[in-house]
């Protein structure tokens, strides 16, 4: 159960550097930016690139590198799991032929850039959370929104839906480990078995956390009710957002960089 | 209605029954004609959560709730922020009943509470984030937030750590950052519903020790639990039993009945115990608050 106290994903860590310093406005908009990027990515020599830009990136934010890579823990199931489909589902030139099995050149290729684009879309976007506090995540994306509210769209309550998932996350996976060490302490086996009696094992785990996440829910909800909370409205802030000349410039800087990877990998590379 | 001046919170008769014990109102309504034990909530082997209530905290007053399990102590406390409204009877928060809506944010920014597991009550990532959450949502200009959380933060020791996430605090830590969101939001009473329920002997000392200088500063405080050893420095006692005010008094009044403890569901600590003994047993001159200086003086004397 120790990988439950090594995930990042979705955690704030706190640091005096640049990439902490933006607007959380231009940093949203930045990943979403770099996610287009890394979806138009076509050659290996791009990824690299997208690679050596990750590694920028996380001196950059002065978070150790290997905490970064750690926040792709928890989809690396997902990124096989594609990968494998693609390996053995794709129609192509034969590679490999294993009785019906046929491995073709288009399926692997095609299972590497779809895992290295999963890959690095997550540890791009982790790379907000871990540089954003949640509250000013959630002020910037209430404020991106703004426009919408007019159109009835909850911009405050996804907002703070979204604060509190990520506030959540820690407690929540020391709850699972809690309740999945007390299940082995009664004889829980949860490694071993085919893969539907695994799944089987993790029932015990997964009512009694629902229960908590209920019983959580609700006594969150009246300690905000109590701390005065009504929504968005009258609602001021202890650090109001402020667009800086320096946002400007590193959305400007980003914006540059995609582009020319996204002209690199069209034009020249392929 | 308007109260004594001097007077925080006033609850008047009040019988609260949770909604799905009982169909809803109390049969007899807000006019309060009904005993409780007429109304529906008794007739259908429902009890109510609190049966007949009245209770006035004062201003500046430290008052200790007492109760065991299921004596309806934190649904006391929640009437006092109108979190809950009474079925039966009134409840007025400085004047104001907590049955008006419009009554409500002027109520809970007068009142904060503090509940028993800290974890469920933090919102923010970051220990000045979770203070500041109050007063963000009293809508105060963003100076005067950054200084009440400086404030509350310095009151509960936490200053140092205000840039940390609240995933890294220790329990004791985490109930600390509580009351100092609660104290952020600069109210003059503050609520506490067991808050020493979850924490360690130490996180418990800690937590005291701060209730301890704001009791000293003059805030009024209600503080909730089943551990006598931690009322000894408040100025009242009332104890709950079964929804209903089984006793209400000073603290020395209070360990003056305590045959009646086991009676009322509380365990008397070992000093307690001691103290009764030496005070039945001897002509010691033992002093009124079992205190652990006031007994270690008194036996000192005996040795």
């Amino acid at each position: 159960m120790k990988f439950l106290n090594h995930l990042t994903f979705g955690q704030y860590v706190p640091a005096d550097s640049l990439v902490h310093r933006l607007d959380p406005r231009c940093k949203i908009l930045a990943v979403l930016v770099v996610l287009t990027g890394i979806f138009l990515a076509r050659h290996i020599l791009v990824f690299a690139a997208w690679g050596g830009l990750l590694f920028s990136l996380a001196v950059l934010s002065h978070l150790p590198f290997r905490l970064v890579l750690r926040s792709a823990k928890p989809v690396l199931i997902l990124v096989f799991f594609t990968a494998f489909i693609h390996v053995f589902f794709t129609d192509g030139t034969p590679l490999l032929e294993i009785g019906f099995i046929t491995i073709t050149r288009e399926g692997v290729s095609g299972a590497v850039y779809m895992g290295l684009r999963l890959l690095f879309l997550v540890l791009f976007a982790s790379f907000l959370t871990l540089t954003t506090k949640p509250m000013e995540l959630s002020d910037g994306l209430e404020r991106l929104f703004s426009p919408f509210v007019r159109f009835g769209f909850p911009a405050h309550e996804l907002a703070m839906m979204m604060t509190i998932a990520l506030r959540f996350i820690p407690t929540l996976l020391d709850e699972t480990d809690r309740i999945m060490k007390a299940q082995l302490a009664r004889g829980a086996a949860f490694d071993r078995g085919n893969l539907w009696k695994r799944l089987k094992a993790f029932l015990p785990v997964l009512i009694p956390l629902f229960v908590i996440v209920f019983q959580r829910a609700e006594d969150l909800a009246t300690a905000m009710e109590a701390r005065c909370y009504r929504g968005g409205e009258g609602r001021t802030r202890m650090h109001p957002l402020v667009w800086r000349t320096g946002d400007t410039l590193g959305a400007l800087c980003v914006l540059a960089i995609v582009a020319g990877l996204i002209v690199g990998d069209r034009s020249f590379l392929s | 209605m308007k109260t004594d001046s001097k007077t925080v919170c006033e609850l008047r008769d009040v019988t609260y029954v949770y909604p799905g014990e009982a169909s809803g109102r109390v049969p007899g309504g807000a006019s309060g004609q009904e005993p409780p034990e007429a109304s529906g909530a008794v007739s259908t082997g429902r009890r109510p959560a609190l049966s007949g209530v009245t209770l006035r905290v004062q201003e500046g007053e430290w008052l200790a709730l007492l109760g065991s399990n299921g004596s309806g102590k934190s649904t006391l406390a929640k009437h006092l922020n109108a979190l809950l409204t009474p079925t039966q009877g009134d409840c007025t928060v400085f004047g104001l009943s907590t049955k008006d809506l419009n009554n409500v944010f002027a109520i809970r920014s007068a009142v904060s509470m503090v509940f028993q597991n800290p974890e469920n009550q933090i919102v923010g990532t970051v220990v000045e984030e979770d203070a500041a959450f109050g007063p963000e949502n009293q809508g105060l200009p963003t100076e005067e937030i950054v200084l009440r959380v400086e404030n509350a933060l310095r009151a509960a020791g936490l200053l140092a750590k205000r840039k940390k996430p609240t995933y890294t605090l220790s329990g004791g830590e985490k109930q600390r950052l509580a009351v100092a969101g609660a104290l952020a939001m600069d109210t003059p009473c503050l609520v506490l519903d067991e808050p020493t329920a979850m924490l360690d002997p130490q996180g418990r000392r800690e937590l005291l020790d701060v209730l301890r200088s704001l009791h000293e500063g003059g805030k009024t405080i209600v503080s909730i639990t089943h551990r006598l050893e931690e009322i000894l420095r408040c100025d009242r006692a009332v104890v709950l039993v079964e929804g209903r005010i089984a006793w209400e008094g000073s603290i020395p009044g209070l360990f003056a009945h305590s045959d009646s403890f086991r009676k009322w569901g509380l365990d008397a600590p070992p000093l307690v115990s001691l103290w009764k003994e030496l005070r039945a047993e001897t002509d010691l001159p033992l002093p009124e608050i079992p205190t652990l200086t006031a007994m270690t003086d008194s036996l000192c004397r005996l040795l």
